[in-house]
This record gives structure tokens, C-alpha cells and sequence, in this order.
């Protein structure tokens, strides 16, 4: 959340050629690929369920949540476990790099036109050095009315 | 100060003194006479007022602290219990109900008592004086009435040389601790003789409840002079009257009482009070809360710390199962040796993990005594209420679900089933209907049965009405066995009540019932005899957390169906299939049952060729049937339900997920929605 605070410690990954971010508060663990069991009747890009050390955790492709053509899973390949309220839901990203510290006063609103990424996902962009970060809404990324079929 | 941490067990607390409270008046209401009830809820009420005062909920100390003073006017026999009476005190404890819940849903407590308050006032001042004289209600006067037992120990005294006093005690107007002051009396009297009666009692004393004046009955070898100058030492008392009594003049005037059941219980009072007289105000409280301690060596424990708990057990007997494997791999004796102990131990960690969560259904029943006698007024039936097995205990998450069906069918067996009184004495069967609720054990399984001795189901009257609702034709109508008959009650919109009442309702009740226990995973069954009355039979599963299930392969995906709608499974030829109206269906022991492909239901990817053979699970749901066609059997297990988080809600045709031994993620198949 951009808060008052003069930094924000963020999860950085990457999916596709774009660096993403997501504060570290609503990040739970970060994990490798596993089994992941379908579910059926769900939207494409719910990628079914996972075991997460006894807890049954839906796992969602982000590629596919943007419409970013699919790739199969590989080394890279990482699992972020975001908490949103009452909710728990996997991330799948192609990797996850970093932990930043951003300057809240980076952070900048996003443009108008954002390459792949539906604007709505984007709470803003910041800039580290020559690294371009977009900042995810996760509220809207978990939205439910999408989910539904 | 803050309270909020406290605010948790206020509401648990308060909720079990309501249930005392609601448990005892019905007691007290069978048997009017006993005071020890009536001890029991002043004492519950007194507590609730005092928590509730602290917590600051002001309007619940107001209605508990005018409803003490009516059940203290019983205590006192100036007031009658009547039915009356306890309608308004139901009504009374039914608004702190509200209340508590209120709170306990975040709100403030504040609810408009006045009405209640004002008809409990006029129930303390209204029938005041009417049957009980020998006690007045203040005390100007100086006599005081003594039963039997005093009477007897009063004699006892003198023969031993000791004389007996009445002192009438009377505090300063602007005394402020006035228990204190009368503590003080009783210990100057204890210490040159023994107070036998206190009027007002000893208990309204130490609650301050009494004006400015007190008598108590004293047995001493002092002089009426030395005993006013003891008690003229203790402060703030402004007046002492010591009077010299003649035991041997009592009896005639005072004994001869109309009632020997009243001064028998004052006798009992008083005894208790012999008992105590040693101990002060302080220790008598200490022994109490003593008391209450022993009895109740429970801790709360939040249930999703419980759920937590069976979360991590869970994975410990997944890693179990690794280790098992690791183990016959390695074929290493010692190691066999401790991972066989370790699977026995986490086996009996897990009975007791269970066993943690499990409720007696006690608590779901206790709330059932009110409502039956609410119910058997409104409708001007006499209903006797038998509860049998409320010990048996159930999962928490069976127990939540449980009370709204329970309260519907102990309804219907009311509204339909009991006749009213002057039909069952026209049948030669006693007024009173009774109603038995019991609960059991048996295997896997508690059964709960609701019995009654009404008027039974008239299979004509069901059949006319099934009929006639388009439920059933004609043809098949003849053809039904009794119980297919009474299953039919079942079936949403039928009602066979004359007319339409409110208590059950239009007919929607029943199919709600036994969808309800359906998706607990039980059943609820009907034998009724006409003229004799009725059972429904629940069966539910121990637990919900863990079930039986079916596991199958689709393809390379596998999935449990839960054992509770499987019939039985079946290997079918292709060409056994038949078509009928575009659907795949299976003549299956002369039943025809339409196929389900699960692959097709659920998409899975096909990586194989089907075969000419097909391995089919029948469910059912009801009286309907399907056929899953799956790939093959893996066989049976018992598995842990866990839900697919709040993120997947209502995914078609899955109640869940649960995890296998391997680790993986097998969903469960909801059979409900996959036959319509």
C-alpha cells in the first residue's frame, strides 16, 4: 500500500519483459512450482489447486490474468503466495528477483497506456535507476467477478 | 478502563448464565415450591447483573437486577409462581438474550425494555401480601415467625441455659456501608452467642437490601443489657431493642401455621444458614467461586486454533505417510521399528485432535425446552418434552448446522403430530403428547430421533395430497410402500396441515430439513404408525472434517467421491449403454440410470483411448440415481475435507478438496449438483 512512509519494501518479478511489484505486506511466501491439481469449470487463468503445507491454495497464471501468452513452467518459474484479506491465492510468475526499498516519491501514477497490462491492474509505476517497476492493484487482480464463468 | 479484552468471555459467560437461567425456570416451573431453583437463578442473574454492570451494558443490569427482584419476592414467598409470572420472566430473559447477542454481534446492548421492566415491577409490588403474612415486609414490627427447626433449636438453648433475644437493629438514615455494619453486628452477636433467624434473611442483608432496620434472633448466655452494649459499639447504628423472648410462649401463637410445606422450607433456609453462620460474608463468597472452579475444569480454546492444530497434524501424517514409504524402501529394521511407533502415536494424536473438537449435541438441544413450551402454549397443547442422550457428542461444524432442521422437525412433530388435548382424551391416550428427542452413538454415526406419540401420518391423507400437488401420478400412487409414502413429506411444497399455521409454516420446512442433513452428509428417515405417533430418524457422520471416500482416475487426474452417496460401483460393456432422449443411460438392477462422463463434465484433458469397458459409480441423491463413468477405482480411504479457499467459491460440482498421501491436491465431487 502507498502510505505515508518515506519507502516501501516491495517483492519484485518478473513476468514477461516487465518488472512488477508488490509490497511485501500482502506477500506471504514465495515458492517454488508443485503439483498443481485443476480444478474444473474455472477460468483459464485459475491454474487449480495447490497443497501449501496443509492448506489448499487456489494458484492463478498471471501471464494468463493479463492475457500475456502462456509459457510452460520452468527453473525460473516461481509461486507467490499474496494475502488479501480473508483470501489466499498463488501468484505464477516467471521469476521473483528482488526485495526493493522504493521511495514512495518515485512512485508515479500510472500512464495512460501500459504495454500487455490492462491499466486497471496497475496502481503505478516507479522508477529505480534505469529499472521501470509497475506497482500491481491486487485488489483488482483478485477481483471476484472476473473469476466467475 | 478497556474492556474489550474481556468482552469474549463476557458474552460466553453471560450466554451460559442465560441458559442456566432459561434451563432452571423451567424447572422452577414444574416445581414451584422448590427454593433451591430459584437459589440456583437468583445467584445466575446476580452474576449476570454484576458482569454485565462492569462491563457497562447498563439497560442489561437494569432488567437482570428487576428480574432479581421478582425471583427475590418468590425466594421470599411474597410472590406465587404462575404461569403468568413466567412469561413475563421468559419474556425478560428472552430481551437480555437479545441483548447479549447484540453485543456479541458488535452492537451496544441497548434494546427498549421498558415494557418488561414495568410488568416485573408490577409483578414485585402487586401480589406482595397476599400469601404470605408471616413474613412482613418490614420490619417495624418485632416479632418474627420461627419454623419448626428454629423452634426446635430455640428449646435445644434453653435447656442448656441459654436465653433467647429478638433485636431489632436500626442504622443511621446516611449509613453508607451498610453490609459492612451488619457484618458487624453479627460478629459482635457471634461472639456471645448465636444468631438462630435474621429478618430480612442473612442474604438480603449482605446485599444491602432492607431499609435502615433489622431483627435477628439471638440465643446467648448474656444479659439483654450486655448484648445492647455490644452492639451499641458497631458505628452508624442509631437504635438497639434487645427483647427477651419465652421460647415455651412461641409455640402455641407462632406454629400453629396453615403451612407446614412453607415453614418446612424456611426450615431448610435456615439450616443451610447454621451451616454458614461461622464463616463471614468474604469466605462464603471464596467458598462459592471454589466451588464453581472444581466443577468446571474446562479451557476455552479458540476452534481456529483447533483448526490450526489439524492443519499441522495433517501435514505431519502426510510426511507420515513419506516416511513409511522411505522406510519398507530402505528396509531398515530400527528405523521400521520408530517410524511403526510413530504412526501409532500420531494415530492416537489424531483420535484426540478429533475428539477436541467435538460438542455434546447438549448444546443445540438445550435451547429446545423453551421453545416447546412457547410452542405447546401458543397452540394450547400439553407437550412433555423428553430429552435423552443430550451427552452424545458431535463434530462442532455438524453442531452449527444441526439446530435449524432439529427445530423444524420438533415443530412439525408438535404442530402436526401431537393431537390437542381433548382429541387424545377422546382416544383414550393420556392429555399430555410427549416428545422424545434422543441422540446416540453407533459407529461412525450419531443418530438423533424425534419421537412422538401423536397422531401418526395418514397415508391416505399424504397420497390425496401428493396427488393433487402433481407430486406423484395415480398410477404409482398404489404402488408405494408406507415408508415411500411418508418419504413424500419430504418433498418441497407439501404441506399437510388443514391450514396453514405459523409455526410449520408453508410446507418448505421438510425439503429444506433433508437437504440440510443431505449436505451434512446424512439422511433423515420417517416410521410412523397411525393413531400411535411418528419417528424421524437423523443419521449424521461423526465428523465432517473427515470423511469416507471413493477415490477414481479420470484420465491422470484423480477425485473423491464421498462414500455416503455412493450405491455401489459397477464394471458396464459399451454396449450395454443405451440411448434414450440423446442421454447415455445403464439398465441397471431394472432400474435405468442415466450415465455421467466426468471427463466431459470437468474437462479433463484426454491423454488416453477409452476402452470397451467402463467403471461406473452409482450415486444417488434421494430417490434419484446417476452413473459416474470414470477410468478406474483407486479404492477407499478416509480423508480430511478442507475447503478451496475463499478465493474459488462455488466451483460447479466440487464440495471441496482434500489432501492425499502423496501430498497432491484430489477434489471432491459434490454428487447433490451433478444429478437434477
Amino acid at each position: 500500500m502507498v502510505n505515508q512512509e518515506s519507502e516501501l519494501k516491495v517483492i519484485v518479478f518478473q513476468l514477461k519483459n516487465e518488472e512488477y511489484a508488490i509490497p511485501v505486506q500482502q506477500v506471504r511466501s514465495i515458492e517454488k512450482v508443485q503439483h498443481i491439481t485443476r480444478v474444473p469449470r474455472t477460468p483459464k487463468f485459475v491454474k487449480g489447486v495447490i497443497n501449501l503445507r496443509g492448506v489448499v491454495t487456489p494458484i492463478i497464471d498471471l501471464r494468463e490474468r493479463f492475457g500475456i501468452e502462456a509459457i510452460p513452467f520452468n527453473e525460473q518459474t516461481r509461486i507467490i503466495i499474496v494475502a488479501l484479506d480473508d483470501m489466499e491465492v498463488g501468484l505464477v510468475v516467471d521469476a521473483a528477483n528482488d526485495v526493493l526499498d522504493l521511495p514512495v516519491k518515485s512512485i508515479e501514477p500510472p500512464p495512460e497506456v501500459i504495454e500487455a497490462v490492462e491499466a486497471d491492474y496497475i496502481k503505478g509505476v516507479a522508477k529505480v535507476g534505469k529499472r521501470l517497476l509497475i506497482l500491481l492493484h491486487l485488489e483488482k487482480v483478485l477481483e471476484k467477478d472476473t473469476s466467475t464463468v | 478502563m478497556d474492556m474489550s479484552q474481556y468482552l469474549e468471555i463476557f458474552i460466553d459467560e453471560s450466554k451460559e448464565h442465560l441458559q442456566t437461567i432459561n434451563e432452571q425456570l423451567l424447572e422452577l416451573e414444574k416445581s414451584p415450591d422448590d427454593l433451591s431453583i430459584v437459589n440456583e437463578i437468583f445467584r445466575s442473574a446476580h452474576t449476570l447483573k454484576g458482569m454485565s454492570a462492569t462491563m457497562g451494558f447498563e439497560d442489561l443490569a437494569n432488567l437482570t437486577h428487576q428480574m432479581e427482584n421478582v425471583l427475590d419476592g418468590i425466594r421470599n414467598h411474597k410472590i406465587v409462581v404462575t404461569p403468568e409470572l413466567m412469561d413475563v420472566v421468559f419474556r425478560a430473559v428472552d430481551d437480555l438474550e437479545a441483548m447479549v447477542n447484540s453485543i456479541a454481534s458488535g452492537g451496544d446492548g441497548k434494546r427498549d425494555v421498558r415494557e418488561v421492566v414495568q410488568q416485573l415491577k408490577q409483578i414485585e409490588q402487586g401480589d406482595v401480601p397476599t400469601t404470605k403474612t408471616e413474613q412482613p415486609s418490614t420490619t417495624s414490627t418485632l416479632t418474627q415467625t420461627y419454623g419448626e427447626f428454629e423452634y426446635n433449636v430455640l428449646q435445644h438453648s434453653k435447656e442448656q441455659g441459654f436465653h433467647t433475644y429478638e433485636i431489632l437493629v436500626k442504622l443511621r438514615a446516611d449509613c453508607l456501608l451498610k453490609a459492612a455494619r451488619v457484618f458487624m453486628v453479627f460478629d459482635a452477636l457471634n461472639q456471645v452467642g448465636e444468631v438462630i433467624k435474621a429478618n430480612p434473611p442473612v442474604e438480603l442483608l449482605e446485599e444491602e437490601k432492607f431499609d435502615q432496620e433489622f431483627v435477628v434472633t439471638v440465643v446467648s448466655k448474656q444479659s439483654a443489657e450486655q448484648l445492647h452494649a455490644q452492639i451499641s459499639k458497631v458505628s452508624e447504628v442509631e437504635e438497639v431493642i434487645v427483647t427477651a423472648i419465652d421460647v415455651d410462649k412461641l409455640r402455641p401463637s407462632e406454629l400453629a401455621s396453615s403451612q407446614p410445606v412453607l415453614s418446612k422450607t424456611e426450615a431448610a433456609v435456615t439450616a443451610e444458614k447454621e451451616e454458614q453462620k461461622e464463616e463471614n460474608v468474604e469466605a462464603q463468597k471464596e467458598e462459592k467461586e471454589h466451588h464453581k472452579a472444581v466443577a468446571n475444569k474446562t479451557i476455552r480454546v479458540n476452534i481456529e486454533r483447533l483448526d490450526i492444530l489439524m492443519n499441522l497434524f495433517e501435514e505431519l501424517v502426510i510426511d507420515r505417510g513419506r516416511l513409511e514409504q522411505i522406510s519398507r524402501e530402505l528396509n531398515h529394521p530400527e528405523l521400521h521399528e520408530t517410524v511403526e511407533r510413530m504412526s501409532r502415536i500420531s494415530s492416537d494424536l489424531q483420535n484426540i485432535i478429533l475428539n477436541m473438537r467435538m460438542v455434546p449435541v447438549e448444546t443445540v438441544f438445550n435451547r429446545f425446552p423453551r421453545m416447546v413450551r412457547q410452542l405447546a402454549r401458543d397452540l394450547g397443547k400439553k407437550i412433555n418434552l423428553e430429552i435423552i442422550g443430550a451427552e452424545t457428542e458431535l463434530d462442532r461444524t455438524v453442531i452449527d448446522e444441526i439446530g435449524d432442521p432439529l427445530v423444524h422437525l420438533l415443530r412439525n412433530a408438535i404442530d402436526h403430530g401431537i393431537e390437542m388435548p381433548e382429541v387424545r382424551r377422546a382416544k383414550g391416550k393420556p392429555e399430555e403428547g410427549t416428545v422424545k428427542l434422543k441422540a446416540y452413538h453407533s459407529g461412525n454415526h450419531v443418530f438423533i430421533e424425534i419421537e412422538d406419540d401423536g397422531a401418526g401420518i395418514n397415508r391416505e391423507k399424504v397420497l390425496q395430497k401428493a396427488i393433487n400437488k402433481g407430486i406423484i401420478s395415480k398410477q404409482n400412487a398404489a404402488n408405494l410402500t408406507d415408508k415411500q409414502v411418508y418419504e413424500l413429506i419430504f418433498a418441497s411444497g407439501f404441506s399437510t396441515a388443514d391450514k396453514i399455521s405459523d409455526i410449520s409454516g408453508r410446507g418448505v420446512g421438510l425439503d429444506v430439513v433433508k437437504s440440510t442433513i443431505e449436505s451434512l452428509g446424512g439422511s433423515v428417515t420417517i416410521d410412523s404408525q397411525e393413531g400411535v405417533g411418528s419417528i424421524f430418524s437423523i443419521q449424521l457422520p461423526l465428523t465432517l472434517s473427515i470423511i469416507s471416500v471413493m477415490l477414481v482416475e479420470i484420465q491422470q487426474e484423480k477425485y473423491a467421491i464421498p462414500l455416503s452417496s455412493i450405491i455401489e460401483t459397477a464394471i458396464i460393456k459399451k454396449e450395454d449403454i443405451l440411448h434414450a432422449h440423446h442421454q447415455k443411460v445403464i439398465d441397471f438392477r431394472g432400474k435405468v440410470v442415466p450415465l455421467l462422463f466426468l471427463k466431459e463434465v470437468f474437462d479433463v484433458p484426454v491423454v488416453k483411448e477409452e476402452d470397451d469397458f467402463f467403471s461406473v459409480v452409482i450415486v444417488r441423491k434421494g430417490e434419484k440415481m446417476a452413473g459416474l463413468v470414470v477410468d478406474s477405482f483407486i479404492g477407499q480411504q478416509e480423508v480430511v475435507l478442507k475447503s478451496l479457499g475463499n478465493y474459488l467459491t462455488s466451483v460447479f460440482a466440487i464440495s471441496g478438496a482434500t489432501i492425499l498421501g502423496d501430498g497432491q491436491v484430489a477434489l471432491i465431487i459434490d454428487c447433490n449438483a451433478l444429478i437434477k
